[in-house]
């Protein structure tokens, strides 16, 4: 009762009083009535008033009471200035739901871990050495069988697991769900037997995969569905269990249903099934490093002490394993081989997963974090601003409540209040804003057809993450204001005020921390947009207008002629302009480097790309060629082959390449070049270009023979170029003439030239857009505390103005007094924003696209930007001063 | 209080106002609890009744008060 009650009395204190007052009241009618003189029984009660306010202390929670006066005392402030408040509420709602939001995205993509016991126990092992063009890079794939030596050098102490990255496969499901046999997409992922076990996961349905799974090549054709895969294609039907999937040639039986919330180990991408880690073809192959390896120490063992040692033998195994390797190294040198073997191993915390979406990512969300974070501050800074500015305008008010008597802690308690009310309302919206948002900017990233998917769970969190950014947002907006108003000296502040200029300093060093901040917001997003740009900007070489591609394969591989024959019936087609093949689209992601031997020398240092295309696809692509001509229809690889000019520059410097040959590695048959073309980019649009050579897509074994040793091509692509504008309107009337020819070639994906040049430039639209939206932001709200405070501070200066004027001011002198101190104080930010800016921008340099921090327009943006601002900002308030009539202010004095 | 008065040969006076706040506490430590009754007089008012824990607590504090009396009147005598 009497907790509860003391609380609940609070909330109702008037009826509460009423309640005593008649139960006093009662007590003397009562006594009366008994026959007692009225007076009498008056005087021998004392005074009711004073029993009231005995009694009401008594059932009320006062701390409570009086807190219930300064929300609703706070609300009435709030009230008075409605615009004001709304506007620091929505600035402040901006802030917090951004800080929130970023915050679920780095929290679900890069800390939250993973839904398995002892992630805290789990690592992922890596090599760092020296990649192509002699870089440095770290690697995190590996080969089976160094897997399973490494896996059994170790297993005392820790448990090793292979997964491979979710790889997007094209699968069938046979019998009666599958209904027409229809291609569709499955992220599937291989993975050593002992994952799920040593995960600790339990299945939902069946059983997952074991060891004994992964025995040997074949041994397990088991799959294991995701939980969101069996969900959303079977509906959860439990009925699931034993139908079976294919995989090119092989056949795959369900065996059970990976628990709810295991979506996989990479973060960002949704695994739909699970398979053996032998499954797969390549488990196998000594060269081919294709998995990623974890490591799970055993319980008991101490990282600090296990780790190292435990580097040092995998080292040693890895050199060995390579070092065996008697295929790898065909024709390479001594040096070269040297090279390659001197690898450094390195473990990292993988408790919360890997993926190539948190390398990518990783920095670019670190620089959003910032960004919302000084969005923050920034409207933090002008909410603070504008409540020392009603502080101020209250000193009088503080004055007078100290002198009646109020504690310190209680004006203290009352600005808090204020604050804290502010805060709440901004962040009920700002957390509408945060769920809306999060979800948003995680859609940017989609690619079309291979979407990111992050669980973005509002948990305890997120909660918490939320409740100790009020709790600062409080303390940042009202500490201030509050110790300021509680140090009021009644005396002082009654006689007409103390040091009038103290507030006003104070709000001065607010706007030099607003424009650093907005500075900084400001230079950091000029370099992402001017990246961008410069990246969508970049000349191609090729057209991307209205070409159509489609991704085909062919199960176990057709003849170069079949395909040709594919390629002429599509030409037949209706709307159909050109028709050519390549081995893979242009910018699609895929490159294969090849070794380059010139004359039969050691292959050079620098590699080459290469890409497989039939006769007219240079033409189809709009690419020019130099000199030379294009592939005929007898040309064959090996055999002839067209490069660009990176490749003549690389290869044959000063000379006519029309003619010469080179072969791909030592006692390679001979290529001859018979065209040379410009420059594409090839594989990334961020990278230079690159030496690329190009060969025909009829690739034969034995030249002696063209006709019958033709190689059957696995997959490729039919490059269309369409009469119509939209090249995807004829997408699907092309797909079901590929079906109709029923020479076992399918299309596995459909796209255009156009989407995967978008693709590439995904990451930067996404941290342009976003910088543009946060710099706007910063910048309308910096204006904002700066129009407020000049204002402020001319409004308060009002008396000293109108006396400057009397005594014979000149206007610009009156201009002066008003602006020279803050423009001071911008220039004193814009530096410190600026220096800090550099700071940040060599942190995410890697993010930059031909952008250098130190770029004279770079930095002449944000600059340019703040001062159009604060001229904008000050006009009214330097207006103002200047329709000051001395006059009118000396005779209201 | 009329009642303390005289039998305490009004030793011990108190405004009878007093007693309400001593009521109020003693009903939020849950020593008594009250019930708003209405009088045949038609006047509302309020009655109150010890509950359990107010009369495990009147027996200690009365035993209390008896040792601590006792005590004071053994000193007293003994001077």
């Amino acid at each position: 009762m009497s907790l509860w009650s003391r609380i609940s009395n609070a909330v109702r204190g008037e009826r509460l009083n009423r309640e005593i007052a008649e139960e006093l009241q009662s007590h003397i009618e009562e006594a009366i009535a008994s026959g007692r003189d009225p007076d009498e029984a008056r005087r021998a009660f004392g005074s009711i008033l004073r029993q009231r306010e005995a009694s009401h202390t008594i059932r009320v929670a006062g701390w409570l009471e009086s807190l219930l006066a300064d929300v609703s005392f706070g609300w009435r402030q709030l009230c008075r200035n409605k615009i004001t408040s709304a506007a620091a509420v929505l600035s402040l709602a901006i802030g917090i739901g951004s800080c929130v939001a970023a915050f679920r995205l780095i929290d679900a993509l890069l800390w939250r871990p993973l839904p398995i016991s002892g992630s805290s126990k789990l690592y992922v092992l890596s090599r760092q050495m020296t990649g192509l063009y002699g870089k440095p890079i770290e690697d995190g794939y590996w080969a089976t069988p160094n897997f399973k030596l490494m896996r059994d050098a170790v297993k005392d102490q820790a448990d090793l697991i292979a997964i491979s990255d979710a790889e997007r496969m094209d699968i069938t499901w046979s019998g009666d769900r599958a209904g027409n046999d229809d291609i569709e997409k499955a992220h599937v992922v291989y993975v050593s037997g002992n994952m799920f076990p040593l995960f600790g996961l339990e299945p939902a349905l069946g059983r997952l995969l074991i060891p004994a799974d992964d025995r040997g090549p074949g041994a397990g054709p088991y799959a294991v569905l995701s939980w969101d895969y069996w969900n959303h294609r079977f509906g959860r039907d439990p009925n699931v269990l034993g139908h079976s999937l294919h995989i090119g040639d092989q056949t795959l039986e369900i065996i059970g249903v990976a628990p709810s919330d295991f979506t996989g180990t990479e973060k960002g991408t949704v695994t739909d099934i699970f398979l053996p880690l032998s499954m797969n073809s390549m488990a196998t192959e000594d060269r081919a490093d294709w998995h990623r390896i974890f490591l799970m120490l055993k319980p008991g063992v101490n990282p600090a002490t296990a780790l190292e040692p435990m580097r040092q033998h995998l080292s040693a195994v890895n050199r060995a394993f390579g070092s065996a390797c008697s295929t790898c190294y065909r024709g390479d040198t001594k040096a070269d081989i040297e090279r390659f073997l001197n690898q450094k191993l390195v473990f990292h915390p993988a408790g919360a997963g890997i993926s190539e979406l948190q390398k990518d990512y990783r920095r670019l969300l670190g620089v959003l974090g910032l960004m919302v974070a000084l969005v923050l501050l920034i409207a933090c800074v002008n909410v603070a601003n504008m409540m020392t500015a009603q502080a101020a305008a209250r000193a009088q008010e503080m004055a007078l409540r100290i002198s009646i008597g109020a504690g310190r802690r209680r004006l203290v308690q009352l600005i808090l209040c204020q604050s804290a009310l502010l805060a709440l309302l901004a962040s009920a919206l700002g957390a509408f804003f945060a769920a809306w948002s999060a979800p948003f900017v995680l859609s940017l990233v989609n690619p079309p057809d291979n979407p990111a998917r992050l669980d973005l769970p509002a948990d305890w969190r997120v909660l918490l993450f939320g409740f100790g950014l009020i709790i600062l947002v409080v303390l940042l907006l009202g500490l201030l204001p509050a110790l300021r108003a509680s140090a009021v000296r009644p005396v002082a502040a009654l006689k007409g005020g103390e040091d009038p200029h103290s507030s006003r300093r104070l709000m001065r060093g607010a706007i030099a921390l607003q424009v650093a901040f907005c500075c900084l917001v400001l230079f950091l997003s000029s370099l992402f947009v001017t990246s961008f740009q410069r990246l969508e900007n970049r000349p191609l070489g090729f057209s991307t207008d209205r070409l159509l591609l489609l991704q085909t394969v062919a199960g176990k591989g057709q003849l170069p002629v079949v395909w040709n024959q594919t390629a002429d019936s599509l030409r037949a087609a209706p709307g159909v302009d050109s028709v050519a093949i390549s081995g893979w689209p242009l910018l699609g992601r895929i490159k294969i480097n090849s070794d380059i031997s010139i004359n039969g020398a050691p292959p050079s240092p620098t590699p080459a790309f290469f890409l497989n295309v039939s006769p007219g696809w240079l033409s189809t692509m709009k690419i020019p060629l130099i000199s030379g001509r294009d592939f005929r229809p007898e040309d064959s690889s090996p055999g002839a082959a067209i490069v660009n000019e990176t490749f003549v520059k690389t290869f044959f410097p000063g000379q006519n390449p029309i003619g010469r040959t080179f072969s791909r590695g030592v006692d390679q048959p001979l290529n001859k070049i018979v065209g040379v073309t410009r420059d594409v980019p090839d594989h990334d649009l961020r990278e230079p270009n690159r030496a690329v050579f190009y060969v025909p897509l009829h690739a034969i074994d034995d030249k002696s023979a063209p006709q019958t040793a033709s190689r059957p091509v696995n997959f490729a692509t039919f490059t269309i170029h369409t009469e119509a504008k939209n090249p995807l309107a004829l997408a699907e009337s092309l797909r079901q003439i590929i079906a109709q020819r029923h020479n076992s070639l399918r299309v596995s994906n459909v796209t255009t030239q156009l989407d995967l040049i978008r693709d590439q430039t995904i990451r930067e639209r996404m941290i342009a857009t976003l910088a543009a939206f946060f710099a706007a932001v910063a910048l309308l709200l910096a204006g904002i505390g700066l129009y407020a405070v000049l204002n402020y501070s001319v409004l308060q200066r009002r008396r000293e103005i109108g006396i400057r004027m009397a005594i014979g001011s000149t206007r610009a002198g009156i201009v002066r007094i008003v602006t020279v101190d803050v423009l001071l104080m911008i220039a004193l930010g814009g530096c410190v924003g600026i220096v800090l800016g550099f700071g940040a921008a060599r942190y995410v340099a890697s993010l930059f696209y031909q952008v250098k921090a130190t770029d004279a327009d770079m930095i002449a943006l944000p600059a340019c930007a703040i001062l159009l601002t604060s001229l904008v900002a000050t006009l009214p308030a330097v207006l103002r001063a200047l329709r000051t009539d001395p006059t009118e202010i000396l005779r209201a004095e | 209080m009329a009642a303390i008065a005289d039998t305490s040969g009004e030793v011990l006076r108190a405004e009878e106002g007093s007693l309400y706040p001593a009521l109020y506490r003693m009903e939020e430590a849950g020593w008594i609890r009250a019930e708003w009754i209405k009088k045949d007089t038609g006047r509302r008012a309020r009655i109150y009744e010890l509950t359990a824990a107010g009369k495990k607590q009147l027996g200690a504090e009365e035993s209390r008060w008896q040792s601590v009396s006792l005590a004071i009147n053994r000193v007293l005598r003994e001077a």
